[in-house]
């Protein structure tokens, strides 16, 4: 636990979280991008300790709030053929489709397996030789090392029924959009701590250089939360536009470059659909030509169908820090973590699951 | 290697050749040993207390027990959470074809030590064998028969404003022991599970205080479920302190990494009770001098409001709500 309970003495964080924005009379909003984030800041109760003129906001950086309903119908469309194994992170499995979820499929009889990495994926698609392996390539940075690094040892080895169904998202193009929309008025970022071990302090710059938005980024303690507010509603008062890394215990300013290599060995940019958000281009990442034999819907000649949108929910200016839980007519009553609609209600780090588990506003 | 086949479930020599060899032979006790369609048991004295559990789980060999030995814990731990003085016990088997008899023998020893160290007889039992495939190695399935001498009633609903909350020690040591093992999750943790029987423990807390107002082992859900249902019973809100909370180093780092919280984790040897406030000092001194509850500690209270919720009070001073878990836990992605 080196490097954790340093960050979590409860004196110290005290003592740290009483200074955030406490001589700030304006408004102050800040955006921390990732779920876990979010989930950290209820966790610890910091939301309630800091004044109330500053404003924390939930963002995008959920991967799976973020992962469209016609991915997912696409997956479920592909575990009826008996042909095939569908291989998932285990969040992914409550995530809604159009008319249901992977878990439901499974209660069915589909053969759906929770692995904890791409890697684990590999090794069912060995004892399975006649049966197509296919892995849900879902998430942000954090998660494309593994799935790369899965394709590349597909590669060398000739497995030959192994591929994904690829929805990788990236963030810092996702932020800009953020940024650029008028609606929302964010003076500063906690950039997410994980994404961040990968791409590094870098990729943030633009923020603070072209549009003026300091960002900070933190990790995950309570400690490292509070000295990233702290770092950041600084900058904001002082008209100081930097990205800060209070998280270099883990993050260099370069990142990754191992991870970044071979995350860029593999995939290219591509666009991205962002359930809520749209398409953004830029934001997501594909398989080089090279490696497109193990893309799931080049190689089973399939198409990702349309999303739809749905009817009363609001995830779109949710997850744009636009709007509030609260502020959602189906929060709570029709939508619920165990029914849950829209996307920030399906993951445990999703903003509506957040403010449903620790709030009592469920 | 002997396995189970479909003969042994069949009810001929097979069956008889298990029963005889295995079952008889760890089970032995006079009651058993009548051989009858059903067992008579003596008469007994005072309220009857009786319940049930089936016990699924993956591994069936783990870290601090087995299936046999949790069978009979939970079973026992749940008597001793009403009260009763556990008696006896019936145990039911499912067993898929092809099981390894070695296993089922290491099984029913496991079950037979328990037993005898919790002081119960194993009265009646059965056993099926189901086709391979459509069972995972074996399911058991527990009854328990206690008695309730004294007047004892414990429920949620007796818990008062200003009682205090007990646990008896650290918490998700099972659930993150179980989770380290299973497949494709080989996580090299040393946390052993807490399955152990704690009906001495009970016995004690319940000679050492009248004003104990319900016990309950936090299983399935954990110690935020269980607070939840006594919320709910007592109608009335319960508030803990994260800092007096025992988790293990171990569990809370596993549990980070997959994105999960010890307080929603199984445990298969711990008690969470509710001692009024005049008493529940004397209970946690009288809980640590048994090794069952060496790390007994009071974690909170319960609360004036009637809002029925549970609060935790983080070690920072924030304050974050404890619901009911919705669905399975899942491990996250990042």
């Amino acid at each position: 636990m080196k490097y954790v309970k340093e960050f979590r003495n409860p004196s110290l964080v005290k003592n740290m979280i009483k200074k955030i924005g406490s001589d700030v009379e304006r408004e102050i909003t800040i955006m921390e991008v990732c779920g876990t984030h979010t989930m950290s800041i209820f966790k610890s109760g910091i939301r309630d300790l800091i004044p109330s003129n500053i404003k924390l906001i939930s963002g995008p950086g959920c991967p799976v709030c973020v992962t469209s309903q016609a991915y997912i119908d696409t997956a479920i469309e592909l575990t009826k053929r008996d042909d095939v194994i569908i291989t998932t992170f285990g969040d992914m499995l409550k995530v809604p489709g159009n008319n249901s979820s992977l878990q439901n499929e499974k209660a069915l009889g589909r053969d759906i397996r929770m692995v904890y990495s791409p890697l684990d994926s590999l090794k069912i698609a060995k004892e399975n030789p006649d049966r197509e392996v296919i892995f849900l390539a879902v998430g942000f940075e954090t998660t494309a090392p593994a799935i790369a690094l899965s394709i590349k040892i597909a590669s060398e080895e000739n497995i030959k029924n192994y591929s994904i169904l690829q929805s990788i998202k990236t963030m810092p193009e996702t932020m800009k959009q953020l940024v650029l929309d008028e609606d929302i008025k964010i003076d500063g970022f906690l950039c997410p701590g994980h994404v961040s071990t990968v791409i590094g302090a870098k990729p943030y710059e633009f923020l603070a250089n072209e549009f003026e938005v300091p960002a900070v980024i933190a990790g995950f303690e309570s400690g490292d939360i509070a000295i990233g507010l702290y770092t950041l509603i600084e900058m904001i008062k002082n008209n100081t536009n930097e990205v800060k890394n209070v998280y270099s215990r883990f993050v260099k300013y370069e990142g990754s470059e191992k991870a970044i290599s071979s995350i860029y060995e593999i995939f290219e940019e591509s666009d991205a659909v962002w359930r809520g958000l749209g398409n953004i281009s830029g934001t997501g990442l594909k398989l080089k030509q090279k490696y497109d034999s193990f893309n799931a819907e080049t190689k089973l000649g399939i198409n990702l169908l349309n999303d739809k949108p749905i009817k009363g929910c609001i995830c779109g200016d949710i997850l744009k820090g636009k709007k509030n839980p609260l502020q959602c007519k189906l929060f709570s009553k029709v939508c619920n973590p165990l029914n849950p609609i829209g996307a920030c209600m399906v993951s445990e780090e999703g903003t509506c699951a957040a403010y449903y588990k620790y709030k009592n506003i469920g | 290697m002997s396995i189970i086949t479909l003969g042994h479930g069949s009810g001929g020599k097979l069956t008889h050749n298990l029963i005889e060899d295995i079952f008889y032979k760890y089970f032995d006790n006079d009651i058993l040993l009548q051989k009858n369609d059903s067992s008579i048991l003596p008469k007994l004295e005072g309220k009857i207390a009786v319940t049930t559990d089936s016990f699924v789980i993956n591994p069936i060999f783990f870290n601090g027990g087995d299936i046999g030995k949790l069978s009979v814990c939970g079973t026992v731990n749940d008597l001793a959470m009403s009260g009763a003085k556990p008696l006896y016990i019936t145990v039911g088997f499912i067993i898929e074809e092809g099981f390894e008899i070695e296993n089922l023998e290491k099984i029913v020893e496991s079950i037979s030590i328990t037993a005898k160290n919790a002081n119960v007889k194993i009265v009646a039992g059965d056993t099926k064998v189901v086709e391979k495939g459509s069972a995972d190695k074996i399911y058991i399935n527990t009854t328990g028969i206690g008695v309730i001498d004294k007047d004892i009633y414990l429920s949620g609903e007796n818990a008062k404003p200003g009682d205090k909350i007990i646990i008896s020690g650290s918490l998700g040591d099972h659930g993150v022991c179980i989770m380290s093992k299973r497949k494709n999750l080989e996580f090299d943790v040393s946390v052993k599970s807490d399955c152990n029987l704690l009906n001495e423990l009970i016995e004690e807390i319940l000679y050492t205080s009248n004003n104990v107002k319900v016990l309950r082992d936090p299983t399935r859900g954990g110690l935020a479920t269980t607070l939840n249902e006594f919320a709910s019973q007592s109608k009335r809100s319960i508030s803990i302190n994260e800092e007096d909370i025992p988790v293990k180093d171990e569990v809370r780092s596993m549990c980070e990494i997959l994105g999960l919280d010890p307080l929603y984790i199984a445990n298969e040897g711990k008690v969470v009770l509710i001692a009024s406030k005049e008493d529940a000092q004397r209970v946690v001194e009288v809980m640590r001098k048994n090794p069952m509850g060496k790390d007994a500690q009071i974690i909170g209270e319960v609360l004036e409001d009637d809002k029925k919720i549970v609060s935790l009070k983080t070690d920072i001073g924030g304050t974050r709500l404890l619901s009911m878990p919705s669905g399975e836990l899942l491990p996250r992605i990042c």
